[in-house]
């Protein structure tokens, strides 16, 4: 009585099983200066499993529908950062992006990141962000001789900034940043992030400068606890309250 | 297998002729302010730290002080009908409602002024804009916190 239903369905997940590819539209904003200073949104339908990233969608399409596609990639596997880009309004990684997350029956808008000058495509100019980076000094600071054998450190004061040492430096937190958007002196939630690395480092002696920093007219008392950088972060650092630890250490620090 | 809403050929063609190319490129479009090496360094003052503070701890007083003055003036004892200058007149007589008023103007003022100075820090694009406005802020600010406060101190039931 059952079997000609068993049937159906066998057949039917046959079926399914012989093609796992979807048609898919990518909605993709597209700047290029040495054609045009317009920028336009071009549409690509592809054929595509949807348990593959948007990364091997952008691939696919560069590769066997339009050369000119431009976009950032490196180790293609979340670590490297170099392809932070707005898919479906968000800030995300292409390359941790699947497809079936984000709705593929509609079309999937991928466009470059706010608030950066797009030199073409998807590719921004990044050097005001590195900039931020850069003026925060991310690197180890101490006084005195240099000790003879490595700087030993508990496994509590290792845990204490554990979360911020996961950064990969893609900007999507500093690019999701409203105060970004509209005053790009702010050193934006990565820099931040990365200050606090060294600043609850217990090996590290520079903590008062990056603080002094920090205090600046584009530091941390220009964040809006907006948690946009939080729901971007590809790597789940809770960076608002990163910058409200920041923030603390600095009133703690007068008071 | 693929079908593409628009060529990219068709990009920028005014009429069959493109005004860019290779070496003669569109101008990209930068953020009105960006960190560059010249930004300058910070004024190592606390002043934004202070504003910070101030901001929160008014935000609390200010809860009790507005809310009450709302209700008081808007809702208890006949509402809004009753205010006329017999009833501020009685209020102020009494010192407490004196330091009330006086303490939820100032704090009002300035925490909206300084709400106010955020705004136009974040939006104002251009450094004159963003100079002008916030110079045209704290004359209003100033004027009205000091003419709120003659009006506190120098107030007389019997003026006619």
């Amino acid at each position: 009585m059952a079997t000609p239903t068993l049937d159906k369905t066998d057949k039917a997940e046959a079926g399914f099983a012989d093609s796992p590819f979807i048609t898919a539209t990518f909605r993709i904003r597209r700047f290029n200066p040495e054609v045009s200073d317009e920028v336009q949104w071009q549409d690509f339908q592809i054929e595509i499993d949807p348990k593959e990233r948007v990364l091997d969608a952008l691939h696919k399409i560069k590769w066997e529908l339009d050369g000119t596609l431009t976009f950032r990639r490196s180790c293609a596997h979340g670590i490297c950062g170099s392809d932070a880009m707005r898919i479906n309004g968000k800030n995300r990684l292409a390359c941790k992006t699947l497809i079936k997350d984000i709705n593929p029956d509609k079309p999937i808008t991928v466009e470059a990141i706010k608030g950066l000058t797009v030199l073409k495509d998807l590719v921004v100019d990044m050097d005001p962000f590195f900039q931020a980076y850069h003026d925060v000094m991310p690197f180890l600071i101490t006084k005195g001789n240099e000790p003879t054998r490595e700087r030993l450190q508990s496994a509590e004061d290792r845990e204490r900034f554990d979360d911020t040492t996961k950064c990969i430096l893609c900007a999507a937190c500093t690019s999701s940043c409203p105060v970004f958007w509209n005053d790009g002196q702010y050193f934006g939630p990565a820099a931040i992030v990365n200050a606090h690395r060294f600043i609850f480092d217990s090996r590290d002696e520079g903590g008062e400068q990056r603080l002094e920093i920090l205090n600046d007219r584009d530091g941390v008392w220009r964040c809006r606890t907006t948690f946009n950088c939080t729901d971007a972060c590809p790597r789940g650092i809770e960076v608002t309250k990163a910058i409200q630890e920041v923030k603390r250490a600095l009133i703690t620090r007068r008071f | 297998m693929s079908s593409e809403t628009s060529s990219a050929a068709a990009i920028g063609d005014v009429e069959g002729v493109s005004l860019y190319d290779v070496d003669h490129p569109a101008p990209v479009i930068e953020p009105p302010r960006k960190r560059t090496g010249k930004t300058p360094k910070g004024s190592r003052t606390n002043f934004e730290m202070y504003a910070w503070l101030f901001m929160r701890l008014s935000g609390i007083v200010l809860v009790v002080l507005v809310l009450g003055h709302l209700l008081i003036q808007l809702v208890l004892d006949g509402g809004v009908s009753k205010i006329g200058f017999a009833f501020v007149a009685g209020r102020w007589a009494s010192p407490f409602w004196q330091a009330w008023d006086l303490i939820m103007l100032w704090l009002a003022m300035l925490h909206g002024g300084n709400g106010l100075r955020t705004v136009i820090n974040d939006y104002a694009e251009r450094d004159n804009t963003r100079f002008w406005l916030k110079m045209l802020l704290y004359t209003a600010t100033v004027f009205t916190v000091l003419l709120g406060t003659l009006v506190i101190f120098t107030f007389d039931p019997n003026i006619r």
